[in-house]
């Protein structure tokens, strides 16, 4: 059975607004899925992710004995932000999608579904 | 199989009726294929490899009875012996086997394994560009070559779209399956608008390469008809043939010798299609009966108002105006407005459509501009007229659009 990754993303601007009954109002969902998700069976791993103001981005400039350069923030600086993913076993693209429906970050912003690689099953 | 027409020693059947029911049956036994390996691309080798045998057969033997059963089963051993004969197998070739193996030729839940090949194409994790190449490649059976032409695109662009469709079902497995009826209204959709997209293109002259695109308004018309019989119970799926039959019955008489559009009002209308109007008419009644309207219906029972009217005074312009209405309470907008704003001036008059466009700008479409300016002139308003087709000509459209443009400013 193949596992996708679900990434959320949610609009930058919202990233650190919001009031601490907002914030406890998301966890409630986020909880509520994952209790949903996780008797199902579909949970396999995941992680929220702290915002993007304390992310670094590493790059080997001119290849892999190149120069280290370290850039202050995301890879890249967009309108919606990865927040957080959870790897969901799924039969198929079909059940992935209707648990993905499900996250709340699909109505606070929008879930990426991306097969993960099985290198098992590589030749 | 009994039945196997029996071959005259000395009058063969032609090649050509060899190859066409090869070429007819080889949308249904690839659906069939592509269920039992799990893998279009396997499927596609499979049927290559039956048709072969086929031709080198079927001379001697006749065509058998049931084409597509034996297409299929000889594809399937042909399938087998030789992923049997590979040494080392990939998982997705051990899985094929194990499907090839139980598998049955006759779907499990009976439904036809082409409406299976129509969801999973039309499936809307992919994009609408590669929705509609590949329903032609896969249902359709057009070559590669054939669709790349028909949308002005290279062969290379259009086989890798296909390709890369192909592999996004594979990677991220798109399932191969009939989605339950409580899916169809996020499924359906996908389905009607890649046929709706395969029709427009081939009715619409852009750049003036009508000709090359004509095949394409039947092609969809064609699956259309496939796809009413796979799902007679959605309305919708008949109204979207009924719409695409009364809009090719205009064919003969939509553009002037130039190749530039006539409007409704002025088109000859002998030349019109009776018996596809007639015919979008009978199955509109059917499913209007069944009371669940939707968009594509509204849209059709427009289309064939227009198709029974003898001229554009006799036309029911009462009814359609309400039809409009009905239209835009399903699916507002701007084009939805424009037409009916179309249809209410002919019952209400040009100052009242007016009206009914404000709020609905869309300034960079033509027809939006070139709508105004005939409301307007109709009103008296003659330099306003002139004003908003200057406006209209500075909008993109094709040539022929254009030149009916200048030539209206030029009588102005």
């Amino acid at each position: 059975m193949p596992t996708y990754a679900a990434l959320i993303y949610s609009p930058a601007e919202a990233e650190g607004m919001g009031t601490p009954e907002d914030w406890s109002r998301v966890m409630a969902e986020y909880n509520a899925f994952g209790e949903e998700a996780g008797a199902a069976g579909v949970i396999v791993g995941g992680e929220a992710l702290e915002d993007t103001h304390t992310a670094t981005t590493v790059h080997m400039d001119g290849g892999k004995n190149g120069t280290l350069v370290t850039t202050d923030g995301p890879f890249a600086e967009t309108k919606e932000v990865l927040g957080g993913f959870y790897l969901l076993k799924c039969a198929d693209l079909d059940e992935a999608i209707s648990w993905a429906a499900k996250i709340p970050g699909a109505w606070h912003g929008k879930v990426e579904v991306r097969p993960v690689i099985d290198f098992s099953q590589e030749q | 199989m009994t039945g196997a027409r029996p071959v005259d020693g000395s009058t063969q059947e032609p090649l050509r009726d060899l190859v066409a029911t090869i070429e007819n049956e080889g949308g249904r036994v690839l659906a069939t294929l592509i269920r039992l390996t799990g893998d279009m691309g396997m499927a596609e080798d499979a049927l290559q490899d039956a048709a072969m045998v086929a031709l080198e057969k079927w001379p001697l033997t006749g065509i058998p009875a049931n084409p597509a059963a034996w297409l299929t089963t000889t594809a399937r051993n042909r399938a087998l012996d030789r992923l049997r004969r590979e040494r080392s197998r990939t998982a997705k070739e051990t899985e094929a086997m194990r499907l090839l193996d139980q598998g049955d030729i006759e779907p499990p839940d009976g439904r036809d394994d082409r409406l299976r090949l129509i969801f999973t194409s039309c499936h809307p994790a992919l994009s609408p560009e590669a929705r509609v190449a590949l329903a032609l490649r896969t249902v359709a059976g057009l070559t590669t070559t054939e669709i790349a032409r028909a949308f002005l695109v290279s062969e290379s662009t259009m086989g890798q779209r296909i390709s890369r469709a192909k592999k996004k079902i594979a990677t991220a497995r798109i399932p191969y399956r009939i989605p339950a009826d409580h899916e169809l209204p996020d499924r359906l959709p996908a389905v009607l608008g890649t046929l709706y997209v395969v029709f427009t293109t081939g009715h619409h002259a852009v750049d003036g390469r009508l000709d090359s695109r004509l095949d394409l308004a039947s092609e969809a018309i064609r699956l259309g008809r496939l796809l009413v019989e796979l799902m007679p119970d959605e309305p919708e799926v008949s109204g979207l043939l009924a719409l695409m039959l009364a809009t090719h019955a205009r064919r003969a008489s939509r553009l002037d010798d130039l190749g530039r559009p006539v409007l409704l009002a002025d088109q000859d209308r002998t030349r019109w299609d009776r018996t596809a109007i007639d015919e979008a008419a009978t199955i509109l009644d059917d499913i209007l009966r069944r009371r669940r309207v939707g968009p594509l219906q509204i849209q059709a029972a427009i289309a064939v108002l227009h198709g029974l009217a003898s001229s554009d005074a006799e036309t029911d312009w009462k009814q359609i105006v309400d039809l409009y209405r009905i239209l835009e309470s399903h699916s507002p907008g701007p084009v939805t407005r424009i037409n009916r704003a179309v249809a209410e001036s002919k019952v209400f008059g040009p100052v009242h459509a007016l009206e009914l466009m404000e709020g609905f700008e869309v300034p960079g479409w033509h027809l939006y501009w070139s709508t105004r300016a005939e409301f307007l002139r109709q009103s008296g308003a003659t330099s306003e007229a002139r004003e908003a087709l200057v406006s209209a000509l500075g909008c993109e459209m094709n040539d022929s659009d254009r030149s009916l443009l200048q030539e209206r400013l030029a009588q102005l």
